[in-house]
């Protein structure tokens, strides 16, 4: 077995130090009726990496990649160029093999990159201060709920209808068992009356924007709404590129944000690992979730950075923690940090130029179809037509040309009648001229 | 896994430094590295897109008014400063990386080639299913391989870490338990857990009660069994444990959960100690997380990310959360609505978007087939030979807290040997930083006086291991011989010096802000 290194003899010599007569003895607290004996497993024996390759390489084969034709899949995932250095980068040895860095004299570049990082998403964000990732932006969103409840000590989190219905879910699972979740109702492109359900007991308000369907929401009159009730903000954006042209949530008074990063420097994966970008205001900062990296000085007087504030968290305050979470999505946050360091201000202001003319360009084409409408009157590089039959259908209809049309609002919301004719659209700067032409001409003769 | 601090000294110790200072302020292949906001200039990109013409009318009046404060530099710029930093890290690649609990074995490079693949890498989790058969094929694949390993019926693939996958099993508990028509309150949890252990319970709505342990190491299963009654839901246990021993009262212990109504979750962390070689679902296990990242080695990757699918018993398994996946006659199909479930699924909910860490997946798969399952079981056998080797070949210069029988595939030591040196388990292990080794997991478990917890590996040769015994015998020799030169203020030739913890705790730095403009005269 080409990864491990001990021989035969290596072996016999190892047991003869310990002073066993197998490698059985070694396992003798095991219980008799547990133990397996060799070749018990209906399973393959060991292979080359040639043989595994192929099979690996047979079943991706059996995947229309999104790169591979017109492409229009987003609610929450997102196909964008990601630059070749960034690939490279994070398949650096160490980066891609070290461990979480709890030895910062040797794990320097980790923690700066963290801390990096951290700016990053703060800036991004409008926010004061920012975490080191969470797992992706469904759970992140939970987490903040989880937060704004032990904040306010209060029960309720009201979720916007808008929110993307597999993050709502998530929020449940979690939010439930320590309070309660009140959904709003399911408005597709307008902005539901959210200030209208907002009580006092109410620990938070929790609005997507750009929402599921697409639609900029302005959250300054929520955000106004829950304050003046002693509520909190909670945003959530799961488009970040969007933040290079839409004023950041935290110019809007939210008071934590949550938001998926995958759309930075991370490839599609099939929904995973993503990261989780999580920022708040200072003042909140102790019951904030998950690792945070600091600025500090070592003892020779350099400066350096660590993971800190680590009392919030499971290894130190166990069952009192403010959140059980431990891994973050740290090589996922290098190739955030690294392919917003190459877009830069300028580069990232191009990119969402760019990504909102081609959706604005497309929508616009498409809503010609004869029975076609456009749903979201203002949105960024996501829009929501409605069609003139069940979207599933046309999207189905539409694989046979060969194009990805979008995701139906039904996949994502089966028991909203309203939703069962909507095309969810993405379109960003992977799209070429001719994917569009394709698209425009294939949904005509599926709707006609 | 963890590392605990507490108890452990934070604040720097002083140093006396004689080396030339340099002019650049770098050492030879050592280079200082501002910040990336430090660097670069505004206008300048790394990325060439066009400018294009965009109207406003569709933003509902909130286009950005001022700028993010992004620096602006070119790609060579951005390479070489992340370059550097790269430089900065210790990583498996580079040196053996003995951290007890973390298994920190060979990344190969194969199952990042694979991760890469179009059909994996650039699938999109809302495509059209008919369209991405391939990926949904590699998830179907693991879970057999995860099913049949640990002889458990089913597993739920959507948690993203260990400690997701914790929660995951007990919510899943939870719904067992309320399909029962019982609120049961209360989850035992040994004092030697992962911290993991008792947050979770706690996210999950559950109260903490903790069992102790006993003088060797074991989960005192007396006290476990006088604990359980009709108010518990379950009890959280590693197998093996964190002490780096099997627990040899297991099925005992899950025999006496089962009677008493309860649940056995088992924390995974350290199944790849007897992978291939036994089958949780024969100890009794009702629930248990695999840490792909651990076991079946997909890259830490500097703290993530990781995955943590969770097998399930028959008892359990109705309750798995969504999406499921179904294989019927016209292919891979994802159940991602409770009412579309098969019958008899009651899926508790949704841990997160979409349907897991598919990038690990595909990583875990590959390092599955490449070894095969003979592989696996001869990984077990040479991680935990590894670890008694390094047992057997210190245990008489340092304190081993139970030398007396074979541990799994980490060995634990204590403080005991450095009584009255002055050197501390920190000192200690921040002096084996100098010597090129990443220090070993310190202070955890907290059942063990300083403790020190090496797992070497499957992944080390002979020779590397006996290179390290060697410098730990010297070490250890040193510190009792009162010779502490070496652990006084260690580490000396790391990137840095021992760090400040303290003064970033209390006065966080946690972004970089602009300096205020500099002052016209000095």
């Amino acid at each position: 077995m080409r990864y491990l290194p001990l021989t035969p003899d290596d072996r016999s010599a190892m047991l003869a130090k310990i002073g066993a007569r197998n490698i059985d003895a070694l396992f003798r607290d095991v219980p008799k009726e547990a133990v397996v004996s060799r070749g018990a497993f209906d399973l393959p024996d060991t292979q080359g990496e040639l043989q595994v390759e192929r099979a690996l390489s047979r079943m991706a084969a059996k995947t229309t990649a999104a790169g591979a034709g017109p492409f229009f899949c987003g609610a929450g995932a997102y196909k964008h160029h990601v630059p070749a250095a960034v690939d490279h980068l994070i398949q650096r040895s160490e980066f891609l093999t070290s461990y979480t860095p709890y030895q910062p004299e040797i794990a320097q570049g980790t923690l700066q990159y963290l801390f990096e990082f951290q700016t990053q998403v703060a800036l991004l964000t409008g926010m004061e201060v920012a975490n080191a990732s969470l797992y992706d932006g469904s759970t992140a969103t939970a987490e903040a709920v989880l937060m704004a409840q032990r904040l306010t000590k209060r029960p309720k989190a009201i979720l916007s209808g808008g929110l993307h219905p597999h993050y709502a879910e998530t929020v449940e699972t979690v939010a439930a068992l320590s309070g309660e979740v009140v959904r709003a109702p399911v408005t597709p492109g307008q902005a539901e009356d959210i200030a209208a359900l907002i009580d006092d007991r109410t620990a938070c308000v929790v609005v997507q924007s750009p929402d599921v369907f697409g639609l900029i929401r302005n959250l300054k009159p929520i955000a106004d709404a829950a304050h003046a009730k002693g509520a909190l903000l909670i945003a959530v954006v799961t488009e970040v590129v969007s933040l290079g042209l839409l004023e950041p949530p935290g110019a809007q008074g939210a008071d934590i944000v949550a938001a998926e990063g995958q759309s930075v420097g991370n490839g599609l994966n099939f929904g995973g690992p993503y990261v989780g970008l999580f920022a708040t205001r200072e003042k909140f900062l102790r019951q904030m979730p998950g690792r945070l990296c600091g600025e500090t000085a070592d003892a020779a007087g350099k400066r350096g950075y660590v993971l800190t504030l680590s009392t919030r968290e499971q290894h130190i305050r166990r069952e009192k923690a403010t959140s059980n979470i431990c891994t973050n999505s740290g090589l996922c946050c290098l190739a955030f940090t690294i392919h917003l360091s190459l877009l830069g201000e300028e580069g990232l202001a191009r990119l969402a130029r760019t990504n909102h003319a081609r959706a604005s360009a497309l929508a616009d084409r498409l809503a010609k179809t004869k029975g076609v409408s456009l749903v979201t009157p203002a949105f960024f590089n996501e829009f929501t037509l409605k069609l003139p039959k069940p979207a599933a259908s046309v999207v189905d209809a539409l694989v046979e040309k060969g194009i990805i049309a979008g995701v139906p609002a039904s996949r994502l919301m089966p028991h909203e009648s309203q939703a069962r004719d909507l095309l969810i659209v993405a379109a960003t700067e992977t799209n070429s001229d001719e994917d569009c032409d394709a698209f425009v001409k294939a949904l005509a003769e599926a709707v006609s | 896994m963890t590392m605990n601090n507490q108890g452990r000294p934070t604040a720097p110790g002083t140093i006396e430094d004689n080396e030339l200072p340099t002019i650049s302020g770098d050492r030879g292949l050592d280079h200082e590295e501002g910040l990336i906001f430090e660097l670069g200039r505004a206008g300048m990109t790394g990325v060439d897109i066009p400018q294009v013409q965009m109207s406003d009318t569709r933003l509902a009046g909130l286009r950005r008014k001022g700028p993010v404060g992004l620096p602006g530099l070119s790609e060579p710029e951005v390479i070489r400063h992340y370059v550097r930093l790269s430089r900065m890290n210790y990583a498996i690649d580079a040196g053996l990386y003995p951290l007890g609990s973390c298994t920190m074995k060979h990344n190969p490079r194969l199952n990042e080639k694979m991760a890469r693949l179009p059909g994996f890498g650039d699938a999109h989790p809302l495509a059209p299913q008919q369209t991405v058969q391939g990926a949904l094929e590699v998830i179907s694949e693991l879970m057999r391989w995860l099913t049949v390993l640990t002889g458990m019926p089913a597993v739920a693939m959507s948690p993203k870490a260990g400690a997701h996958g914790e929660l995951c099993g007990l919510l899943t508990i939870r719904a067992a338990l309320q399909a029962r028509g019982e609120k049961r309150p209360r989850v035992l949890v040994p004092s030697s857990a992962h911290g993991t252990n008792p947050a979770t319970a706690a996210v999950a709505g559950f109260t903490v009660d903790e069992v102790p342990a006993t003088a060797d190491g074991h989960v005192d299963a007396d006290a476990l069994e006088a604990k359980l009654g009709p108010d518990v839901a379950a009890i959280m246990l590693t197998n093996p444990n964190t002490c780096g021993l099997f627990e040899p009262r297991i099925k005992e212990m899950a025999d006496a959960v089962h009677k008493a109504g309860a649940y056995f979750y088992c924390d995974g962390a350290n199944f790849n100690a007897i992978a291939g070689r036994v089958r949780p679902g024969d100890l009794g296990v009702d629930a248990m997380h695999i840490n792909l990242h651990k076991t079946f080695s997909t890259p830490h990757g500097g703290g993530g990310p990781g995955a943590g699918p969770v097998v399930l018993s028959a008892a359990l398994a109705p309750f798995a959360p969504l999406p499921l996946l179904v294989q019927d006659s016209s292919g891979f199909r994802l159940i991602e609505h409770r009412d579309q479930a098969p019958s008899g699924a009651k899926p508790f909910g949704r841990m997160c978007a979409f349907h897991g860490q598919m990038g690990m997946f595909s990583r875990a798969l590959t390092y599955m087939l490449s070894h095969g399952a003979d592989g696996v079981r001869q990984a077990s056998e040479d991680a935990v030979l590894s670890a008694n080797y390094i047992l057997a070949s210190l245990k008489d210069v340092m304190s081993a807290p139970y030398a007396s029988g074979p541990c799994m595939h980490e060995a634990l030591f204590d403080d005991t040997f450095l009584e009255g040196s002055g050197v501390t388990t920190l000192d200690f292990a921040k002096a084996m930083i100098d010597e090129g080794y990443h220090p070993m997991t310190m202070y955890f478990p907290l059942v063990v006086h300083g403790a020190m917890l090496i797992e070497p590996t499957e992944s080390e040769s002979k020779e590397s291991l006996d290179r390290f015994i060697h410098v730990l015998r010297e070490m250890a020799l040193e510190a009792k011989a009162g010779k502490t030169a070496r652990f006084e203020g260690a580490p000396r030739l790391a990137p840095r010096r021992r760090l400040d913890e303290t003064a970033a705790a209390r006065k966080p730095v946690l972004r970089w802000k602009p300096k205020e403009l500099p002052q016209a005269a000095e």
